[in-house]
């Protein structure tokens, strides 16, 4: 029998594995007058990647903005169901993991630093060897100890990776995955979509052809 | 507008790999873990300290060569003048410098990384303690500064430094959710000023009453109401804050 847990709360307790799924109905959105996208409405389930596409104005990334609880949709609700309990985005930060672009971390503090910093304000137990192995895992392996001011844009996408990573979360939302980075990075983003396919929720907001074959389900946004 | 296809599989979620704290003392840990990570970014960057600094000594040369040397007689009107000239130095220079904390997340653009991982009590206690941390600093700066250079004495130091902690903790609570405020609107300084000039009126005036009362020598029964009424604001304005401040997080 595996651990129960309690994925929202902060307290550990036990049972097995738990089903997460992912809810939209009717969403909406718009900036000001012109709206941006209508009436979406979607189910997931742990182990099923869907791929956004659209051209660009299209509401690829406010689209997982919403998802992310970073943004409130002006139609429809958007809800992560977790056993029984029904949590809304914006409370759900310890069960996603958000890649981005516009994903910044702190620039003044060492790679190590900044994951050292949010795993305590996610509440969790990680000592130097977790954070090694996660560096490693993204490419970054003997890196931790720069300052992010010194990354290049590859090396900052990597560490977002590391960021979203962290507290292994369910749902994995993924905007533009692949930018900035290099064939090896490229290679990392794989190795983690299919490992995030193996138990959660993959969602990736991608014009690249060879990251539309990530998904199981396609949601073509736009005309 | 959306096409979707349904694919063959699901799994289930193993269970997380890393334990979780207790609830309250992790809030307490998270919090403090913002703390040190601010402190930090602030001795790197010294955005705040530079200009909270930099106000004080300034605000304290220009005193002390328009009355430092006058020779102010010990009188209450001279107590009363002293005292204000260190609130209006220690009010402008924590305006400058404390609105750093959330505008700088914002600037940077890591307020969203923030929002994803954080508590916001977490987040607010955080700030609340670096703005404290940097006030208190503040404060220690501007009255060795006013005592060696505008020949300040103080009558009674208890009294003294207990009004000062107690206006010192007004400030850190009204500028903390202030500064979260204002720091997703445009004209930020002057948002600032404006929105934290009737916050900050009531409890700076009492301040300076009880700062003037510090500085005469039988002093502490007379800052005692000083003192009750500062600790009263402070306590309120910062319960306030904590309630209201996952409204301002999540806007």
């Amino acid at each position: 029998m595996g651990s129960r847990f309690s994925v929202l709360g902060s307290r550990c307790a036990t049972i097995g594995p738990v089903e997460i799924r992912l809810i939209v109905d009717g969403v909406g959105a718009s900036y000001g007058a012109r709206p941006v996208f209508s009436d979406v409405s979607l189910e997931l389930r742990a182990g099923e990647t869907l791929v956004v596409s659209g051209q660009n104005g299209s509401g690829k990334s406010t689209f997982l903005r919403l998802l992310a609880g970073l943004q409130r949709p002006d139609a429809g609700r958007i809800a992560y169901q977790l056993g029984n309990e029904a949590y809304d985005p914006r409370d759900a930060g310890r069960l996603l993991g958000w890649v981005a672009p516009d994903l910044m971390l702190y620039r003044e503090l060492t790679a190590r630093e900044n994951l050292r910093f949010f795993a305590a304000v996610r509440r969790l137990r990680l000592d130097d060897g977790a954070i090694d192995a996660l560096l490693e895992r993204v490419g970054l392996g003997g890196r931790g100890d720069d300052r992010l001011a010194a990354y290049s844009s590859g090396m900052a996408q990597r560490l977002r990776y590391a960021y979203a990573l962290l507290h292994r979360p369910p749902v994995l939302l993924l905007d533009e995955p692949t930018v900035t980075l290099d064939e090896r990075g490229a290679a990392v983003v794989e190795a983690v979509v299919a490992e995030q396919r193996r138990h959660g929720i993959v969602v990736i907001a991608t014009n690249d052809p060879r990251e539309l074959r990530y998904g199981d389900l396609i949601l073509r946004l736009g005309n | 507008m959306a096409e979707q296809s349904k694919p063959e599989h699901s799994s289930e979620i193993e269970p997380q790999q890393f334990s979780l704290l207790d609830a309250q003392l992790s809030m307490l840990a998270a919090a403090w873990a913002v703390f040190i990570k601010d402190l930090r970014v602030e001795l790197r960057t010294r955005y705040a300290l530079n200009a909270l600094v930099l106000f004080a000594a300034c605000a304290a040369v220009a005193v002390s060569l328009g009355v430092g040397f006058i020779g102010l007689r010990r009188t209450d009107e001279a107590l009363l003048i002293q005292a204000t000239l260190l609130w209006i130095a220690l009010l402008f220079a924590a305006l400058n410098g404390l609105a750093r904390g959330f505008v700088q997340e914002e600037e940077a653009r890591t307020m969203a990384a923030l929002r994803l991982a954080a508590p916001p009590i977490a987040v607010f206690l955080g700030k609340f303690m670096l703005n404290l941390a940097l006030l208190a600093l503040l404060g220690a700066i501007t009255t060795l500064l006013f005592i060696v250079m505008v020949r300040v004495e103080v009558g009674s130091p208890l009294a003294f430094a207990l009004v000062l902690a107690g206006g010192s903790l007004c400030l850190a609570s009204a500028t903390t959710i202030l500064a979260a405020i204002i720091s997703k609107a445009s004209f930020k300084s002057a948002l600032f000023a404006v929105l934290a000039f009737p916050l900050l009126v009531p409890p700076l005036i009492v301040a300076i009453q009880g700062t003037a009362s510090a500085l005469d020598e039988a002093a502490l029964p007379a800052a005692l109401a000083s003192l009750q009424f500062l600790g009263a604001y402070s306590v309120a304005t910062f319960v306030a804050s904590l309630m209201l401040f996952r409204f301002v997080w999540e806007a």
